[in-house]
């Protein structure tokens, strides 16, 4: 696995004319391989965090490390080239082809030119684009597609972190939905370290393994897993930032597979769904069809068991 | 109008047909004849002189708008510096450079050079200054230095308003080099300046040396039109 361990220690940022910090003594271990999510309200210094660790904003005190090096032992362009970065607007080069833009640090680096063109081809096909799209130009390519380039563009050299700043924020909700979705397959399937900022929490509940609540003045209000968070919210801050129908949320991170099914026959008569849907959609089909049991499928249609209201309790 | 009448003085212009002498609105025949001694190195001399003066006007204005685009403080007084100079009239700035440089090519290459600079400059900096903030943003935190950044990204995305300027430049060169003809026998401007001095204007010299003046115009500025295809294929195919 090409996966990097990320540690803030105690590091702070102000800006020049602000009393308030923008980052405040923030602390955090990113384990090698976490999807984590800086996510706050604006003005919580997420994306100054997140631009730290590329040097592209310097920090007042306190350490970066990766792996245990500081970030401040390497040259920044060294630094910079073994690091992914994605950004809301994208940034392609308009004046290079798709093949070109995801070949940019591979080019830097000096790969040779037949190793990069067949790298460029891997990539286009694991964030879900043509081949052939590799001789096109930034314009002629939809928002979403763009914004797959830009993911490719970061992930050419094969960098064991990744950084993403807000980078679905600019899509219609369908493609960001699709994207989010791949985001997450491609995560599992790529193993790195993601640091990924966004304001949107159900964005953060859905991708993160981990989430980092940061509220105004930079400071850290929670870091815990999904569940975790939505289980024991911290403070009132964070308990409203995550919303009232958390319970609901948490529900929405487990599907049937994690609940302790009864025992069904299959002759029972009742609604029936897959055993994947989450439990939280199950919930709502109970208070749609307003049966007291829901028939569980397993991905052949036989029925592996029975699902109640009460069911769901039990998980949280 | 009676071309025929008879008036005291009927001028000949070397070599008179009876169009030449008769004072038609045009005549082939004397462009014909006169094209060897007259039009076709007044013509040459004219590219000549814009050439220069547009080569010369680069050379300097490109360093400059590279100084200026990388410490923006400069881009100011460089600016109000040519908008000066370009509110000088051409006539106007011939007589200045006179006592200094005389009645030379220098003198009519120095105010024209003058020109494409005013021109330039600004649409080099405008142009290097167009990479959007995402662009180079997204360059330096994949790890471009500063100069990779300037030679891979602002540069090629520069291109098309440096060809703009140039188009610009040349025409406008191409028109303003007529007026060298008050001081040198150089140029498109030269038969025009000697047909207007006949007793009675030379109506075919005059329009035949206007009409190269301008077509010279137009082919440059077809040509770098086609440069600009060329090197920015990127903008041609852009359909989003």
């Amino acid at each position: 696995m090409n996966a990097a361990e990320i540690t803030f220690d105690h590091v702070t940022k102000r800006y020049a004319g602000r009393d308030a910090a923008a980052v405040d003594d923030l602390s955090l271990e990113i384990p090698a391989g976490a999807f984590c999510i800086l996510v706050g309200p604006s003005g919580g210094g997420k994306t100054t965090a997140l631009k730290m660790v590329n040097r592209l904003i310097p920090f007042d005190s306190g350490e970066i490390r990766i792996d245990g090096r500081s970030i401040r032992d390497l040259p920044v362009v060294e630094l910079r080239r073994e690091i992914g970065y994605v950004i809301q607007q994208v940034g392609l080069f308009p004046h290079m082809t798709i093949g070109e833009n995801i070949g940019t640090v591979p080019r830097l680096l000096g790969w040779p030119k037949d190793k990069i063109r067949t790298r460029c081809i891997e990539l286009l096909e694991l964030v879900g684009l043509e081949p052939t799209d590799i001789k096109r130009y930034p314009a002629e390519l939809s928002g979403g597609q763009r914004q797959r380039v830009g993911l490719a563009r970061a992930l050419a050299a094969d960098p064991p972190l990744l950084l993403m700043d807000e980078p679905f924020g600019a899509l219609d909700p369908i493609t960001r939905f699709r994207l989010q979705t791949e985001m997450r397959r491609l995560h599992r399937e790529v193993e790195k370290t993601v640091i990924f900022v966004t304001h949107d929490i159900d964005e953060a509940i859905q991708l993160g393994t981990h989430i980092a609540i940061l509220r105004e003045g930079g400071v850290l209000a929670q870091y815990d897993t999904p569940d975790a968070i939505l289980a024991h919210p911290a403070d009132d801050f964070v308990a409203k930032f995550i919303g009232e129908d958390r319970a609901l949320r948490r529900l929405a991170l487990k599907t049937l597979k994690d609940v302790e099914l009864e025992q069904a026959d299959r002759a029972q008569e009742g609604p029936r769904v897959p055993i994947e849907t989450t439990v939280r959609n199950a919930v709502s089909l109970l208070l749609d069809t307003k049966a007291d049991r829901l028939l569980v499928e397993n991905d052949n249609g036989e029925v592996v068991g029975a699902f109640r209201f009460s069911d769901a309790g039990a998980l949280l | 109008m009676s071309v025929l009448a008879a008036g005291p003085v009927i001028p000949t212009f070397g070599k008179g047909s009876s169009c030449v002498t008769g004072d038609h609105t045009f005549c082939w025949d004397w462009v014909r004849t006169h094209w060897g001694d007259t039009l076709g190195p007044a013509l040459w001399q004219h590219v000549e002189l814009t050439a220069i003066a547009v080569v010369i006007g680069f050379a300097i204005a490109f360093p400059l708008a590279l100084l200026a685009h990388r410490f923006r403080r400069l881009e100011q007084p460089f600016g109000i510096f040519s908008a000066l100079l370009y509110t000088i009239p051409s006539l106007a700035l011939f007589q200045l450079l006179l006592p200094f440089t005389g009645l030379t090519t220098t003198t009519v290459e120095i105010a024209l050079v003058a020109y494409t600079l005013v021109i330039l400059f600004p649409n080099i900096v405008q142009g290097l200054n167009s990479a959007p903030d995402d662009v180079l943003e997204a360059a330096r935190g994949m790890g471009l230095t500063r100069v990779q950044v300037l030679t891979r990204v602002e540069l090629p995305l520069a291109v098309p308003a440096i060809v703009g300027g140039l188009r610009i430049a040349v025409v406008s060169t191409v028109a303003i080099a007529t007026i060298a003809a008050t001081l040198l026998p150089k140029g498109l401007g030269y038969p025009i300046f000697l047909a207007l001095k006949e007793p009675t204007p030379f109506k075919t010299e005059i329009y035949s040396a206007g009409v190269l003046a301008v077509g010279l115009a137009l082919g440059c500025d077809g040509l770098l039109v086609a440069l600009r295809r060329m090197l920015v294929p990127w903008a041609a195919r852009g359909v989003a």
